[in-house]
């Protein structure tokens, strides 16, 4: 029997050998370590990642500690949806069966500014989360465009850099945006659609657009492309006298709401064959068959800075089962860019908000 | 009873399929945070089961470790070198552990779903709250830079005891009956 605490003794390395050796365990590990090093980004600085999003929208509106990096400005509010059932054919989530599902949702400015005046921008936004009873979320950001502005993360970004302001003015190039939009003809159908858009003087009286593209799986496994929007039900007239005020959809907000219920039918509209499920900059022909998929009901409000919908990451691809994402790039870029800007405004929270800035 | 040559086939099976799970691990979740590609979709896809089979599995590990006897270092082996191989392992067998329990954590302190794919949810082991979530994210990302760093220093002492040292340590992982 052989005693391994006693090994036989091997012949000394020469020096030679002994570089050699360590030299060919510095490349095993180097080769590693350097992988890795390219796959988290450290040896490739071009590639778009999720906090470079996020930095540019930084860059651009400056940092305000706690707030959501983009839609900073906003609204919590809560309420239901009462599923119609009608869906029920296209998908298997329990969202869309005949039944109510509780929502958390907030309506905000699409602004990396949390103080931007409510007349600054003509667009409004709705996330909604919906807590199924299974303990499944669908959590879904809509706008009150058609369409998105471009159909990629990277002209995106471009865009973003565009309205960066140049370090030597503190001011963005105004030739930067013209320059940007003529480079990228597939932003026409939002140009056509914004020159006409008016900020309106409620977020109660928007249509809002999920824009991007996603699939409806049914129980036989059938997958539908869709896309979804909330249409009010209550059409009003607009107040008569114009807006007063940097922060008058928030008061709207609260005084309609004191009034009673708002409520906004949920359609789905179903692609046909060949339609574009990978660009949410494309609208689909107006002919397309809508699924009234249910009445989404608003019935309570709160303030951003310690509402219900403050600590909520209103990433687009949690899903229920029977909703699945398209291959539309913005999606998985929503996603990772929303984690990063979580990370960053839930790092923020201050033991003392008295002395900060309220955060959303 | 003499000490064993080499670890229990079982041990072996565990380490090797564990080693490529891990490093799998480390670069999925690496080029996940770098990616806003429909990489990163996927590959979120992939981290969260991985996690949870690999925290099944280190339990496992675990146990086997403690019920079978592990061939001992060399007798010869300096001082400052056993130390830092028991210290390593301690620290290996706490980040697998740790990992996807801080992952899981996490997942539920953001209040979102903890899902593993094919419908296959798990239940939040914590309250929603966002101050937890945002220090179990950033635990996450620098215990596996941590994780990372030591399997790296494990590789390299495993191939140092086999082209340096020429003792046995590596060929104890790699075979025999037991």
């Amino acid at each position: 029997m052989v005693d391994p605490s006693s090994p036989p003794r091997r012949r000394p390395l020469s020096a030679a050998q002994l570089t050699l050796r360590l030299a060919a365990i510095a490349v095993v590990v180097a080769g590693l370590a350097g992988a890795f090093a390219y796959v988290n980004g450290t040896l490739d600085p071009q590639r778009l990642t999720p906090d470079a999003l996020v930095n540019v929208l930084e860059k651009n509106n400056g940092v305000h500690p706690g707030f959501r990096r983009n839609h900073s400005k906003g609204v919590c509010v809560a309420g239901y949806f009462e599923g119609s059932g009608e869906a029920g054919a296209y998908s298997s989530a329990q969202v869309f069966k005949p039944s109510r599902t509780p929502v958390v949702g907030r309506f905000a400015l699409p602004s990396g500014n949390p103080y931007a005046p409510d007349n600054s921008v003509p667009i409004r936004s709705l996330a909604l989360r919906f807590t199924q009873a299974d303990g499944q979320q669908w959590r879904t950001g809509m706008n009150s465009m058609p369409v998105f502005p471009v159909g990629t993360p990277e002209a995106f970004y471009q865009l973003q850099q565009a309205q960066s302001p140049l370090p030597a003015t503190g001011k963005p190039d105004p030739a930067a945006v013209p320059a940007f939009f003529a480079a990228h003809p597939e932003a026409v159908p939002f140009l056509q659609w914004i020159k006409t858009a008016k900020p309106s003087a409620s977020y109660a009286t928007e249509t809002y657009n999920g824009i991007n593209a996603f699939y409806l799986v049914n129980p036989a496994g059938q997958r539908q492309a869709v896309r979804w929007g909330v249409v009010p039900m209550s059409q009003d007239a607009a107040d008569a006298a114009p807006p007063q005020g940097a922060d008058f959809l928030e008061q709207d907000l609260v005084k309609r709401l004191a009034a009673g219920p708002l409520r906004w039918q949920l359609n789905i509209t179903l692609a046909n064959p060949g339609d574009p499920v990978n660009d949410a900059s494309k609208a689909w022909p107006a002919d397309r068959k809508v699924v009234n998929a249910g009445t989404l009901v608003l019935e309570r409000t709160q303030p951003q800075d310690n509402g219900d919908c403050r600590d909520i990451n209103y990433d687009p691809l949690i899903l229920p089962n029977g909703i699945e994402g398209s291959q539309d790039p913005l999606l998985a870029a929503r996603s990772a860019a929303y984690a990063s800007s979580y990370l960053r405004r839930t790092s923020e929270v201050n033991p003392l908000p008295a002395t900060q800035e309220s955060r959303p | 009873m003499s000490a064993p040559r080499h670890f229990v086939p079982l041990a072996r099976l565990l380490h090797w399929l564990m080693a490529l799970m891990i490093i799998a691990m480390l670069f999925i979740g690496a080029g996940m945070v770098a990616s806003v590609s429909e990489r990163h979709e996927w590959l979120l896809q992939l981290h969260k089961p991985l996690g949870i089979a690999i925290l099944l599995l280190v339990v496992v590990r675990l146990m086997v470790r403690f019920s079978t006897r592990q061939p001992p270092l060399p007798a010869d082996l300096p001082g400052w070198q056993v130390l830092a191989a028991k210290a390593s392992h301690v620290l290996l067998y706490a980040l697998m552990l740790i990992l996807p329990l801080l992952g899981w954590a996490m997942i539920s302190a953001a209040g979102d779903p903890v899902t593993l794919g094919n419908g296959l949810q798990l239940p939040s082991i914590l309250p929603a709250h966002a101050q937890t979530f945002a220090l179990l994210r950033k635990a996450h990302g620098y215990l596996a830079y941590l994780l990372f760093l030591t399997v790296l220093l494990h590789l390299a002492a495993a191939l140092f005891h086999a082209w340096v040292r020429r003792d046995e340590v590596l060929d104890s992982m790699l075979r025999g009956k037991g």
